[in-house]
């Protein structure tokens, strides 16, 4: 590959914004779907369904949708948002003492889009999810 | 900025081994990163509370960790069993490093 002077340029700058990035401790990271399902799962197989995602067929204000996530034996549920600019929402862990693998919250959606929740049951293996939701106005602050 | 404040909604009684739910709320403006400032145009850096646990007598109930698409005034319910009097402590982290906490006795009866 040629490597022009102006190249070069861009490629320092460049590096040197991603070293001065602050990155929060706990940061998702993940920026596409794919990613951030590899990185929950490592890589393991994932059967469609088994995992119930509540939420309004068409949302008013993205900015607070409700959404219930539950799956009979997870261990911990990821819920992603796949049209947000990141789509990571919020992974639950449950504990011995938690009762049924349930959770509500209320979530921001930047637009109409699917949700997609997996669950990592007990036994080690994954199950999947998908609901989409209209959301009539976006709530990611433009 | 607005104060942060816990807010939570347990049973004060239960029988042994009922499934009761837990509602909780902490208000917090849950800065995403991605919005922008619209005099100068920059963007807002983000502040988000990024964990959440409940837990009872020292064991996890659940875990939560949170990404910036999670509404302002962060809100989560979740049952739980319950298996005797106890105290049932809520933590919140945020980004900064704060730690916001809160307390529940649950008693038997």
């Amino acid at each position: 590959m040629n490597l022009t002077r102006r190249d070069a340029l861009w490629l320092t700058a460049g590096a040197a914004v991603a070293a001065t990035m602050p990155l929060p401790a706990f940061a998702n990271t993940a920026e596409t779907v794919e990613e951030a399902i590899a990185a929950f799962t490592g890589g393991a197989d994932v059967k469609e369904g088994g995992v119930d995602i509540g939420a309004p067929e068409i949302a008013e204000n993205g900015n607070t949708v409700p959404v219930e996530v539950s799956a009979s034996g997870a261990s911990s549920i990821l819920l992603l948002a796949a049209g947000n600019p990141r789509p990571g929402v919020a992974t639950f862990n449950f504990g011995p003492l938690s009762a049924a693998s349930e959770a509500k919250t209320r979530i921001r959606l930047a637009g109409t889009q699917d949700l997609i929740a997996v669950a990592k049951m007990a036994d080690g293996s994954f199950a999947m999810s998908k609901r989409s939701v209209k959301v009539t106005i976006g709530g990611c602050g433009g | 900025m607005a104060k942060v404040k816990p807010r939570v909604k347990v049973p004060k009684k239960a029988e042994v081994g009922e499934v009761i739910t837990i509602k909780t709320l902490i208000s917090h403006p849950m800065e995403s990163g991605q919005r922008k400032d619209k005099k100068t145009g920059e963007l807002i850096p983000r502040k988000i509370i990024n964990n959440f646990v409940a837990s009872f007598e020292g064991q996890e109930v659940v875990n939560v960790n949170i990404d910036p698409a999670v509404s302002a005034n962060p809100y989560f319910q979740f049952d739980m069993k319950f298996p005797g009097a106890g105290t049932m402590k809520f933590t919140w982290t945020d980004d900064d490093g704060s730690v916001y906490e809160t307390e529940k006795k649950i008693k038997v009866g």
